[in-house]
């Protein structure tokens, strides 16, 4: 009886340690990968839909899925060490990129963002949704914790370089995420509160001077969050109908290819930004609740591998990698049920096209790298 | 400064794992945020986004109902809807808009001078619309767009109802016609119900009768998608669509007899005038005709600005209502009214004679009232006062009874007031008085009635006027010895899906009140003493019913002045005018008639040969005898 009992279970013990070594030595982490993989083939399915039954547009997604995931084994295989040494110089390549783009970058719906690098058009500004919390975390890791002013104010010129130069081009959506990976590291570095607090106030001061610099179409997006109505044929149109999307899907929603929202083009943008409302329309409020569920249990176990990495660079990088990935979902939620204004961010994994899928599972190709690679760190 | 700290890489740990709690705690909260949210919009507010998804996705679309037919009273058609052929381009499909237009315009499809508006019709139209560009194709028109069709990818011919005049002006002026919707007409209807119609009945009996000949619109729902293109299903599903069929309009009947009305049109054609034939039995309208008039299917076809303007400037306004809307002095036609007025007064000795030399003079007065192109009667009593229409006994006659005694009698008669007939538009024309002509003149001067205004009154002229209508009416109250019943066209509604037969009850006014029958008898007898021996003998010569009649000639003082001056009319139009009432047979009569001519000098002359032939139409078969019922 005992023996028996034992050796099934370390039979079982073997078994799984025989699929953790596989793990192991890919340097991923099994609960991550499952819970991208799940969100990732939802997305699919949502998206043959919001895209009218396009196979192509499906194929694409497939593809870029495959190169973010190779790039992510690759980055998961890198030593942590010399994603930390190279950190300055991503950032000031990234700067320079950005500067470049500026110069002789391509325009793409009204704003200049791509580079065109002949093989592919690479977007500047993506490079440095993982470069600013580097470097970042690059700074803060000799220096003692809570930063000092000094440090503050180093930091904050890192930060708003890169981003003004985005803002420039101008991509709003892509330098508010930029802004908050940089702060995500600062605050988990432990910034006082009311050093935050006063930052805070100096933010609205500057939203205040920053509207009268702003583009006419960027005032129209404020303008039209605050009150959709106005403006229904307008810029509004995008908020109502993605609303009446949402809610016309109920708890059980219309069905698969049955949203009359998407699949009549109503709901703008339907495949890309504003594919939520297609899950919502379609599958209603327990298809939003699992998508969301799934968004959780990945920013939930990458925030478990952050806090489980053992210095202060891998830290901080790790838990600002986790929680934007949030941050991504909770802004595209919010302005496609009409919380937060329109800015043009992508759904993780789920929304059609761009870089930003292969970003996104490179930033998560990092987190695993420090993650996996924690004893070799400060050795 | 503060002194340079160390590391602490406990405290560091500690101080992140803090901070990362509170992260997770605000992801907690933000989703529990973004869980309200979507429970506010799909729980709380499901319905109403449901609603709003609904009326994005489903478009109601018209089907129009047919409109109904208008018959004579034997059935024949009036008016009908006929399939027309129209040439419809769809933008989106046509590649070169100017070329393909300029190739019609080559092959005489359409006319160069319409290529600016066809242009701008398509510039406000969606890009799958169809849209019109050739109304009403002739049979060869459509042959020759046949053969190249080929060439023309986006055009089609496409088959529409149209309203069809088969008998072109006739009784246009009782029809009145259908025509493109106004912004004048878009206050006035709720435009749900002309959704899909682009015509509405303008005048006479298509505008009075418009919402029982028009019938109410039936509906088709339809899947559109953002851009309002109808599609076919939406992604892999097709949603159930509701229908409802249109109800057509109720066809009408009209009292109209077209036998009667051709007859009178063609009695008067050439000359600008009206006749109006009522049943004098219960008020049916057998013939409305004002000349000249106009073909009402340009209205329905589209009416250019250069035909409308010719017709407007027509010096003979062929659009002008003249049985309706036009106002004349009776003339001599009131004769028979006054006398009834005297004998109901017993004002004269009817078998008193009075010495007729062609000239009366009031008392005191040097003014003379002369007797019609000069003539001397003699000797007349009022039996042949009226035969022989004698001005100047009824000069008297006028005078010794006085203005308020004349207008108090004449307004039973139907003077001054609209008949009330069933379609719009009627003038009441004027029955003066003291008090009429107290409150129209504003100078005090000419407020106050004079005594040469009653003797004028006498025999028609002056202020006194009446629309043709009117006249027919009171030659059909006198017909039928003071009966009196509303003028109507439309005797019987047709359901056009059943072809029940719902009609409509005549409308009696009552009776003039207080006239002798024997007076009343008397009258009718002067009157077909009309036609056998006075004015208009020559007409009734041979009548093979007894024919009551009365000539009148009313005088045209100017020139109007919508009219040009043009030296070859003047003359012309300086003529008086013809008048004509009869009623036969004058025992039992079956038809009352007014008849005026224009211009057309003495009654006797001209319009009552036209009151002759309209009446023998009516009450004589084929082979010239008399009907039995008609």
């Amino acid at each position: 009886m005992i023996y028996e009992d034992i050796s099934s279970s370390s039979r079982a013990r073997r078994t799984l340690s025989g699929a953790a070594r596989v793990l192991l030595e890919l340097r991923i982490d099994g609960p991550l990968v499952v819970g991208l993989s799940l969100i990732a083939a939802y997305g699919l399915v949502v998206l043959y839909s919001a895209s009218g039954q396009s196979t192509g547009t499906v194929l694409r997604t497939v593809a870029r899925l495959l190169l973010g995931t190779i790039v992510m084994l690759l980055l998961a295989r890198v030593n942590p060490n010399f994603l930390r040494r190279s950190a300055p110089w991503l950032y000031a390549a990234g700067c320079l990129l950005l500067v470049l783009v500026a110069l002789i970058g391509r325009s793409g719906l009204g704003a200049q963002r791509w580079l065109d690098l002949r093989l592919f058009r690479f977007q500047p500004s993506e490079l440095m949704k993982l470069a600013v919390p580097m470097m970042c975390a690059w700074y803060l890791h000799e220096r003692p914790l809570p930063p000092g002013g000094l440090a503050l104010m180093t930091l904050g010129g890192v930060i708003l370089l890169p981003v003004g130069l985005v803002a420039a081009q101008p991509d709003l959506g892509t330098a508010a995420l930029i802004v908050v990976a940089g702060a995500l590291v600062i605050v988990l570095a432990g910034l006082r509160v009311r050093v935050m607090l006063a930052l805070l106030a100096l933010a609205l001061v500057t939203v205040w001077f920053g509207w009268s610099f702003m583009h006419d179409y960027q005032r129209k997006r404020v303008l039209t969050f605050l009150n959709p109505q106005t403006d229904p044929l307008g810029a509004g149109y995008h908020i109502i109908q993605s609303q009446i999307a949402i809610g016309s899907g109920g708890v059980f929603g219309k069905g698969w290819m049955n949203g009359s929202q998407a699949q009549l083009e109503f709901l703008p943008e339907r495949s890309t930004d504003f594919i939520f409302a297609v899950v919502g329309e379609e599958f209603g409020l327990l298809g939003l609740l699992l998508l969301l569920l799934l968004y959780l249990f990945v920013c939930g176990r990458a925030i478990y591998l952050a806090a489980q990495t053992q210095d202060t660079f891998a830290r901080l990088l790790a838990g600002s990698l986790a929680l934007t990935f949030f941050v991504y979902v909770f802004i595209n939620a919010g302005m496609v049920t009409g919380l937060l204004p329109v800015v043009g961010v992508p759904l993780p994994l789920v929304s059609y096209g761009g870089s930003s899928v292969v970003t996104l599972l490179a930033g998560f190709g990092i987190l695993m790298a420090l993650y996996s690679r924690r004893k070799l760190v400060g050795s | 400064m503060p002194a340079v700290r160390i590391k602490d890489q406990w405290r560091e740990q500690r101080l992140f794992d803090q901070r990362t709690l509170v992260c997770a705690a605000i992801v907690a909260l933000a989703t529990l945020v973004l869980i309200a949210r979507l429970f506010l919009l799909q729980v709380a507010r499901h319905d109403y986004y449901t609603g709003l998804s609904q009326g994005n996705r489903v478009r109601t679309e018209p089907i129009p109902a047919a409109r109904g037919l208008i018959l004579d009273r034997h059935g024949e058609v009036i008016a009908g809807n006929q399939p027309a052929y129209q040439l419809e381009l769809v933008p989106e499909e046509v590649p070169d808009i100017d070329q393909t237009l300029a190739s019609l315009v080559q092959l005489g499809l359409i006319r160069s001078d319409d290529v600016d508006e066809i242009e701008r019709t398509i510039d406000s139209s969606r890009t799958f619309d169809s849209v019109p560009i050739r109304l009403r194709m002739s049979d060869e028109d459509v042959a020759r767009f046949a053969v190249r069709r080929f060439e023309f990818p986006g055009l089609d011919i496409k088959t529409r109802q149209t309203r069809w005049y088969p008998n072109g002006s006739l009784a246009v002026h009782a029809l009145g016609y259908v025509g493109a919707i106004s912004e004048q007409d878009l206050k006035h209807i709720d435009r749900a119900a002309y959704a899909g119609t682009s015509l509405i009945g303008k005048l006479g009996v298509e505008s009075t009768f418009e919402s029982e000949l028009h019938g109410s619109n039936g509906f088709r729902e339809v899947l559109v998608n953002a851009q309002g293109r109808s599609v076919e299903r939406q992604g892999a599903f097709v949603p159930e669509l509701r229908t409802k069929p249109p109800k057509p309009g109720e066809d009408l009947l009209l009292s109209i007899d077209l036998n009667v009305q051709r007859a009178a049109e063609d009695a008067l054609a050439g000359h600008r005038g009206a006749v109006v034939a009522l049943d004098p039995n219960n008020g049916d309208v057998l013939a409305l005709v004002s000349l000249p008039g106009f073909d009402p299917t340009l209205f329905g076809r589209g009416i250019t600005a250069a035909e409308y303007g010719a017709l407007q400037s027509d010096i003979d306004r062929p659009l002008f209502n003249r049985a309706l809307r036009g106002t004349y002095p009776p003339g001599s036609t009131v004769k028979p009214a006054i006398a009834l007025a005297a004998l109901t007064y017993h004002a004269v000795d009817p078998a008193a004679h009075r010495y007729c030399a062609g000239a009366f003079h009031l008392p005191g007065s040097v003014h003379v009232f002369r007797e019609y192109h000069n003539e001397h009667h003699g000797y007349v009593d009022l039996d042949t006062a009226i035969v022989v229409s004698c001005d100047v006994y009824f000069y008297g006659l006028a005078d010794v009874l006085g203005i308020d005694r004349i207008s108090a009698f004449l307004a039973p008669l139907g003077f001054g007031r609209a008949t009330g007939i069933d379609i719009g538009g009627e003038k009441p024309g004027i029955l003066p008085s003291r008090e009429w002509k107290a409150k129209t003149f504003a100078r005090a001067a000419e407020q106050v009635w004079f005594p040469g205004e009653t003797v004028n009154f006498g025999v028609g002229q002056g202020y006194l006027s009446v629309t043709p209508l009117q006249l027919a009416h009171y030659a059909s109250i006198i017909a039928m010895r003071g009966r009196i019943w509303r003028p109507r066209l439309v005797a019987a509604y047709r359901n056009a899906r059943s072809g029940e037969i719902r009609r409509v009850a005549p409308v009696s006014e009552g009776e003039v009140p207080g006239i002798d029958p024997n007076d009343w008898q008397r009258v009718v007898r002067d009157m077909i003493g009309v036609t056998t021996r006075g004015t208009a003998a020559a007409i009734g010569a041979h009548a093979p019913y007894s024919f009551a009649g009365k000539t009148g000639t009313a005088q045209v003082f100017t020139v109007g002045q919508n009219e040009k001056y043009e030296a070859s009319k003047l003359n012309e139009r300086l003529r008086d005018h013809s008048w004509f009432i009869a009623f036969a047979p004058a025992d039992s009569p079956r038809i009352a008639i007014a008849v005026l001519q224009e211009n057309g000098g003495a009654g006797a002359h001209a319009a009552a040969p036209i009151a002759r032939k309209v009446i023998d139409a009516y009450l004589l078969g084929s082979d010239g005898k008399l009907k039995q019922s008609p």
